[in-house]
């Protein structure tokens, strides 16, 4: 096992390594000249020089890259050139307020779904069947900014029930998730957020509970004479790696990929930083940004391995 | 088998593709070897070795079919794909009608394709499960340059040697035909390119018993009408010495015995070989046995035991057994009439008790 | 013809086939013909295709004319069906010719990226050993990235506009097609009759269009139809951040960017766009769940 984990880990190296040339690269092969978007128009060439070499800009790719990697490598990410703070304090602290609503989203939606799973796998083809199959596909076909800007239409501007946008009434630093003024401003980005893996989830419970529930150890269990609760929970039991692995997928991608919900709802979280640093095209609050959030979906995706791993050793790639 | 070995390869070396003459085998194997790395660890290293096939040598001659028998893991297939060269030896030299095969100036890998071809086991992955069989038959001509008219031609004609109408079968598909069908059709894709050897391996084996019997007539017939050479390979042992000359016997990836059919069956000089023959099973109730013949498992071709590789399941196992590993003098340089067992007790001067002094 | 069965009395008396023999695509066909979801999405989806060709004919109005009058018009507005957007255009006519730009996202990057990823993948699943290593491990790499962040930071760097669009797009999908397609390719490899085409002495590239090719096909197009509608979200969202298609140009994800500070004035002609997206989302699902399932059975 350890072995295993080992070499799992070992193999992660490569990859973070490739991430972060590709990071690295994605920022070189933007056009412009990032150095002209700094000076005035009135500033002379020696200026641009100075300014390039104060940047580091003159000296060959890889030796850039290689420093850019050393100083990564101690935390340092840079500043950020809209906001002259630390890139790597910025991102952390978004990291950690996208957190506060991805996992509460993922955690919702694989409950839900192992419900529906459970649902729609015991009626399969009745009408109960189709109403789960026709809510997963709305789920992984709808635009989740289009659903987050229909539910801002409907609970804001008609209802009035929960704020637009935003993090609360004091803040992202004082947010908690046991005040409702607080609370209710993460309400609404949660649930947009939610609905794509809970489509996907849905799908894929459904199916593996409807294979599982075929097989002959079920009919054993039944012959038994086991409660149908009972032969449920075994049946859950079987799908747990599975599950576990889905939820750490789509979290990983929730917490990547959230930037459009975070931009509705003006979200203070690694999203909403993504955006931003395309918009002013800040460098190096892009390119921290996406390093962490790709290096964050990597270790999860690690994470997630070991565990099935662990649970199930069969699922052990090589 | 009316036929006499001899008379079969003077009928072969009638045949204007024959280069060697009557005496010259068909084919030659020199120390054929093949080892499968196993990797483990943390940088993938070559740990062990599969020791799929050691040291095999052995002759065909002209016209004669060459049965190889041996239990599931003695490297048979294995065997059978190195000498279609789909996978690469590790060493030895295979020599087709007096030419080296591959190599400097030897027979170039083209030109044993059309010499030697094979017949799959019938399973469902033996045909393309997408291409009409017709199709399936005319590949091999089409890739040897044939126009696609001259390749359906050919396949239409095959189909009726081996006894399925163009007509009807001809565009049906895989899964439309019986396992006895797609033999057939298997046998007529083997022959597309005008072979002259042809190796079977398990080509019978899935196949009901009065299917079986079917296939194996029309496999003799075959072999009559294209003046072909066989290699048999099969685990059943019925079946092996009801079509075959000659029988070759392997264990662990090493030939053990070698000889005449009706020798090898009648008179078998090979502790493995008697074991294997006294498994066969019986329709008289008298013969009934109460212990199994050959007990437990073959050792790991990863670790074949030292000496002789059967030494841990013979009867007859002794001190030089264990240390020292027979091995099948003449396999190549005596007839094919011979019978030959690597074994002590067949050596003079061995060391073995029971070995003639 | 005659002269391969003169002779031959069993084919002289020969009965026509009794059973027609089905091709592999001929069964796929039936299947669906009675599937009538799959039926009925596989009609809506033509129709919006046809709606995007013939915008020009279709559309009732030019979509890029604006009037100040006539801003943020209600639906079933005389003479604007479905309202008019903040700079007084017809809703209706730019949903119809956004549907060009949202469609071609939709099909053109999959497209690229099946053949593109495909090569990549059969040659990976054929030729396994250094070969297979080299390639997947680089499509490692890029799995190593959750696909709208991949799509935020290429477009990020390349900048907006169509062309840009549609290789981010590619970019992204290639990977998931390599990978499907080396799976598929990789169990072909291992079927018997891939040894029978290469005893015959074929060249690889022979066994792969003639053998390996028409295997794989069916894996990887199902695959492929079940990227479609994600490559069409995944656009519309990039244009929604502003890294698509730049205005006036009608694209659904740019007219929910641009109609997002009119929610509060008129939230349902607003809110129109996604709806558009959303149908041509579900369409393309249940088409290629369809697809699956016709596709999955084992003749």
């Amino acid at each position: 096992m350890w072995l295993y984990a080992g070499r799992r880990m070992l193999m992660t190296i490569p990859i973070l390594i490739g991430v972060s040339i590709i990071c690295f690269a994605l920022v070189k092969i933007a056009p412009g000249d990032p150095v002209q978007n700094l000076l005035s128009p009135t500033a002379s060439a020696a200026d641009a020089a100075r300014l390039r070499a104060a940047y580091g800009l003159d000296k060959p790719v890889v030796l850039q890259y290689l420093i850019w990697i050393g100083h990564v490598c101690v935390g340092d990410l840079g500043m950020s050139i809209s906001d002259k703070t630390p890139v790597a304090g910025e991102v952390f602290e978004a990291l950690g307020h996208t957190l506060v609503i991805a996992v509460i989203s993922v955690s919702i939606a694989l409950a839900l779904s192992l419900i529906f799973g459970v649902i729609g796998a015991y009626r399969a083809g009745a009408v109960s069947d189709r109403a789960v199959t026709a809510m997963a596909v709305f789920g992984i076909s709808v635009p989740p900014f289009w659903l987050a800007v229909v539910l801002v239409i409907f609970f804001s501007v008609n209802l009035g029930w929960l704020p637009a946008t935003g993090m609360g009434p004091n803040g992202s630093e004082a947010f908690s998730y046991f005040r409702w003024s607080d609370f209710k401003y993460a309400v609404m980005p949660i649930f947009a957020l939610a609905l794509p893996p809970l489509g996907i989830m849905t799908r894929t419970t459904r199916s593996s509970m409807a294979e599982i529930l075929n097989q002959d150890f079920i009919l054993t269990l039944r012959a038994k004479g086991l409660s149908e609760a009972q032969v449920i929970r075994h049946a859950l039991v079987n799908i747990m790696p599975q599950a576990l692995a889905m939820f750490g997928l789509q979290l990983g991608y929730l917490i990547g990929g959230s930037v459009l919900v975070e931009t509705v709802f003006t979200w203070p979280g690694t999203g909403y930083l993504l955006n931003k640093a395309v918009l002013t095209r800040d460098i190096p609050l892009l390119q921290g940004t996406i390093l962490v959030l790709a290096a964050v979906f990597v270790i999860i995706n690690l994470a997630v391995d070991l565990l099935q791993s662990l649970i199930d050793p069969r699922l052990q790639r090589s | 088998m009316s036929e006499t070995p001899a008379s079969l390869r003077r009928l072969a070396a009638q045949d204007p593709r024959d280069r060697g003459g009557p005496a010259q085998p068909m084919l030659i194997v020199q120390g054929l070897r093949k080892y499968f790395p196993i990797r483990a660890g943390l940088l993938n290293r070559r740990v062990a070795e599969v020791k799929a096939v050691d040291d095999v040598s052995f002759f065909v001659m002209k016209g004669e079919t060459l049965g190889i028998v041996g239990e599931s893991g003695c490297g048979k297939s294995t065997l059978a794909r190195l000498l279609m060269h789909l996978t690469p030896k590790d060493e030895g030299a295979v020599i087709l009608d007096g030419e080296a095969v591959g190599g400097a100036g030897g027979v170039p890998l083209d030109g044993l394709r059309r010499s030697l071809q094979m017949v799959f086991q019938d399973s469902s992955s033996s045909l393309n499960p997408r291409l009409p069989i017709e199709q399936s038959i005319a590949y091999g001509p089409r890739v040897q340059g044939a126009r696609p008219k001259a390749a359906r031609a050919r396949a239409r004609a095959l189909m009726e040697k081996v006894g399925l109408n163009p007509t009807l079968f001809g565009p049906r598909y895989p899964h439309e035909m019986s396992g006895g069908q797609k033999q057939r059709v298997n046998i007529a894709r083997a022959l597309s390119l005008d072979p002259r050897l042809l190796i079977l391996d398990e080509a019978v084996s899935a196949l009901d018993k009065s299917v079986e019997a079917q296939v194996l007539n029309l496999l003799s017939d075959l072999k009559k009408q294209f003046n072909l050479t066989y290699i048999f390979i099969s685990h059943d042992l019925h079946v092996v010495r009801y079509i075959s000359d000659r029988v070759m016997v392997m264990y662990l990836g090493q030939v053990v015995e070698i000889g005449p059919s009706e020798s090898i069956y009648e008179a078998p000089k090979h502790p493995y070989t008697r074991a294997l023959l006294a498994c066969r099973l019986t329709m008289d109730p008298r013969e009934r046995v109460d212990a199994a013949p050959l007990a437990g498992d073959p050792p790991s071709p990863v670790r074949p035991p030292p000496g002789c590789r059967f030494h841990t399941r013979c009867a007859f196992a002794e001190d030089v057994c264990k240390r020292v590993a027979p091995r099948l003098d003449g396999a190549l340089e005596l007839s094919a009439e011979s019978h030959l067992a690597a074994c002590h007790m067949d050596k003079a001067g061995s060391g073995h008790s029971r070995a003639m002094h | 013809m005659a002269n391969v069965f003169a002779g031959s009395s069993v084919a002289a008396t020969a009965p026509k086939p009794v059973v027609q023999s089905r091709g592999y695509w001929a069964s796929v066909w039936r299947r669906m013909r009675y599937d009538y979801v799959t039926l009925f999405c596989l009609a809506l989806i033509l129709i919006i295709a046809l709606l995007a060709i013939l915008a020009p004919e279709v559309a009732p109005m030019d979509p890029y004319k604006s009037s100040m009058a006539h801003r943020l018009k209600p639906i079933g507005y005389p003479g604007h069906w479905l309202g008019t957007d903040e700079q007084g255009r017809d809703m209706l006519s730019r949903l119809i010719y956004g549907g060009r730009v949202s469609l071609a996202m939709g099909v053109v990057p999959v497209a690229l990226a099946t053949l593109i990823g495909g090569l990549f993948g059969v040659t990976a699943g054929y030729f396994g050993g250094r070969v297979n290593m080299a390639i997947m491990r680089f499509m490692d790499i890029f799995f190593a990235f959750p696909s709208v962040l991949l799509a935020v930071a290429i477009s990020g760097s390349l900048g907006g506009g169509v062309v840009n669009q549609l290789l981010t797009l590619t970019i992204v999908l290639i990977p998931p097609l390599c990978r499907v397609a080396e799976t598929a390719a990789s169990q072909v490899r291992t079927m018997d009759f891939v040894d029978a085409a290469r005893s015959t002495g074929a060249s690889t590239l022979s066994i792969v269009f003639s053998h390996v090719l028409i295997n794989v096909l069916s894996p990887i197009l199902v695959y492929a139809s079940t990227l479609v509608s994600v490559s069409i979200i995944l656009a519309s969202g990039l244009s929604f951040l502003g890294l698509g298609v730049s205005p006036p140009t009608a694209d659904w994800g740019l007219m929910l960017s641009t109609l997002r500070q009119s929610i509060y004035v008129r939230p349902l002609v607003s809110a129109i766009p996604g709806v558009a997206i959303l149908v041509t989302s579900v369409a393309f699902n249940l088409l290629s769940d369809g697809l699956r399932q016709a596709m999955d059975v084992r003749q």
